[in-house]
């Protein structure tokens, strides 16, 4: 059995169906952003002056790319995984000889290639409002991909246990989203008082944010270290949940 | 030789206690075209749920060509194409998508999955839909397309979970030529249906299942043979009236005939019976009969019999445990 056929299969699955929606899965992103990057870097930003050593909107724009990084890396696995699950169509993978592995993979995949290319789109966006800054191309790099990663697994998790559409948007409203704007997307961290600070440490997304914004701006709040290694403890535990539950069939198989 | 499937006390029981499967066995021979019949809720579809491991089982061993699903799941699968109940593919994409994705979770390469996806598309008939997105398909071309997308892999054993259910008379035949085709070409076949004169046309051996439970094994044939009686329909000339009919079937103590009305005998015939007996007592009572028909399908009175009749096997063995103590 040829893994890497089955593993492009769902990956191209995946893409296309991205794709095909792009008005809905490309587009308000684009749109959101610049919203943003008028209120929050032009309009409000001009009157709060630096931050961090840079003007306000240099300093937001690697956090509102990961944020857009982050919800639609999680929400096109979640969204997808689900339909999969409604629509029955899962069955097609699990009746056919796909290790968990690839199927794990081919999701994951789908949902890291759709939060990196709006992450790229909402880079072009950015680049009307600000020049961009580049300190160190593969600390992006990496940063993006493996922050992707982590959500897009996030996302299958949510949809395995998903029993509604309900469900599927429970997750990002009431925990990605306040995780996403009090993980010092729009401000540094070393601002807020001393417990607040080791409050915000427990907050993954403020490792993610700052190892990205260090890569365009070289400048970050944590250790990058710490931070690529809170990443990959992620990473590595997430992918481990999504592979028992998928082997047990949990949501899957009665 | 190595059976195309091999189940031995297969159990299931569901989270909530309900016992679906209650240690099946059953064997199926490759090349076969089986049929495996039941009432709703019999335990038909757990069974195919357990065999292409959309269902866990809670007992027993299942082998398909010699590979146990629980030490040689991938292998196992390999060699299954599955037609589910329900339609289960992506309503948004495109028939040629659907197909060719499917392939490659098998690890067809895409070259020859498009060649594949075209000689199946045009075979039932869906060519002409291949870019539509499945949505668009009527529920016959639905079934066609799960058909297609089941051989893809080209697979040795096709399972169709009442592949015919919502299809028309004509759409149907040809279905039953194609899955007939099929099987000449060597692949086994499963097949559970409600239409049970499609069982009886299409397959060599049938088991039938109620509540969770064998009741029976064995050929078509021998199956057909238990039957005791049959019921023929004689379409007869008008001229006699009804009285003179009914005179007419309770003066014959060989033959049990029925009026139905004045230009319709129902006749029951057993097995020492035939139909000259029946035509000779008709000539000498001077009614001509116009045309003839079976009153119902054949298997369908055994299959009512087997599962009105039938003692389940939980109450054959506690019937031989007590004889047993009656013994001792």
């Amino acid at each position: 059995m040829n893994n890497s056929i089955a593993l492009k299969s769902i990956l191209t699955k995946e893409i296309q169906r991205f794709m095909r929606i792009w008005v809905q899965t490309l587009v308000p992103p684009a749109i959101t952003i610049s919203l943003y990057f008028v209120i929050f870097g032009s309009l409000i930003g001009s009157r709060i002056g630096e931050m961090g050593g840079f003007d306000y909107m240099s300093f937001i724009v690697p956090g509102l790319i990961m944020m857009s990084v982050i919800t639609n890396s999680y929400s096109n696995v979640a969204s997808s995984f689900f339909s999969a699950k409604w629509q029955r169509n899962v069955e097609e993978m699990l009746v056919a000889p796909v290790p968990n592995w690839v199927i794990v993979a081919g999701y994951v995949g789908g949902g890291m290639c759709r939060g990196i290319l709006v992450g790229l789109i909402v880079t072009l966006v950015s680049l009307l409002f600000v020049d961009i800054q580049l300190h160190n191309i593969w600390i992006i790099i990496a940063t993006v991909t493996l922050t992707s990663a982590t959500f897009a697994l996030g996302g299958l998790i949510n949809a395995i246990f998903a029993g509604s559409f309900d469900d599927i948007s429970i997750i990002p409203t009431f925990i990605l989203t306040p995780l996403t704007y009090l993980g010092g997307v729009f401000y540094s961290i070393s601002l807020l008082p001393e417990f607040w600070q080791g409050v915000s440490q427990a907050n993954p997304i403020v490792y993610m944010v700052n190892a990205f914004r260090y890569g365009f701006l070289g400048i970050s709040d944590v250790s990058l270290v710490t931070a690529f290694a809170v990443i990959s403890f992620f990473i590595v535990t997430l992918f481990t949940i999504a592979m028992v539950l998928i082997s047990k069939g949990i949501g899957l198989r009665s | 030789m190595t059976y195309a499937l091999e189940i031995s006390a297969l159990a299931k029981t569901y989270k909530g206690g309900f016992q679906a499967l209650k240690g099946i066995d059953l064997t199926v021979s490759q090349g076969d075209f089986f049929a495996l019949l039941g009432p709703n809720g019999a335990g038909k579809s757990t069974s195919i749920g357990v065999i292409t491991s959309l269902v866990n089982k809670t007992g027993g061993q299942v082998k398909v060509f010699g590979y146990d699903i629980d030490t040689d799941l991938e292998k196992a699968k390999s060699f299954i194409g599955l037609v589910p109940q329900e339609f289960n593919f992506s309503q948004f994409e495109p028939l040629i998508n659907i197909l060719v994705n499917q392939a490659g979770y098998y690890g067809v390469s895409k070259t020859v999955a498009i060649e594949r996806a075209e000689k199946y598309l045009r075979q039932l008939e869906l060519w002409d839909k291949r870019d539509e997105p499945a949505r668009s398909l009527s529920g016959g071309m639905k079934r066609r397309l799960m058909i297609a997308r089941a051989l893809m892999h080209e697979p040795k054993m096709l399972i169709l979970d009442e592949p015919t259910a919502g299809v028309d008379i004509e759409l149907r035949r040809s279905m039953w030529d194609f899955l007939r085709e099929l099987n000449q070409q060597g692949i086994t076949i499963i097949l559970t249906t409600h239409y049970l004169e499609e069982a009886e046309m299409l397959c060599r051996n049938i088991a039938i299942i109620d509540g969770g439970e064998i009741v029976e094994d064995t050929s078509m044939k021998k199956l057909l043979a238990q039957l005791d009686t049959e019921t023929f329909v004689f379409d007869i000339k008008a001229g006699k009236s009804i009285n003179e009919l009914e005179q007419f079937a309770e003066q014959s103590s060989t033959i049990a005939y029925r009026v139905v009305d004045d230009h319709t005998l129902e006749v029951d015939l057993n097995k020492s019976q035939n139909l000259n007996q029946a035509f000779e007592q008709l000539i000498a009572a001077n009614i001509e009969v116009l045309s003839m028909r079976n009153k119902s399908n054949r298997l369908e009175a055994l299959f009512v019999s087997l599962i009105n009749n039938k003692p389940s096997k939980a109450k054959a063995k506690a019937k031989q445990a007590s004889a047993a103590v009656g013994a001792n």
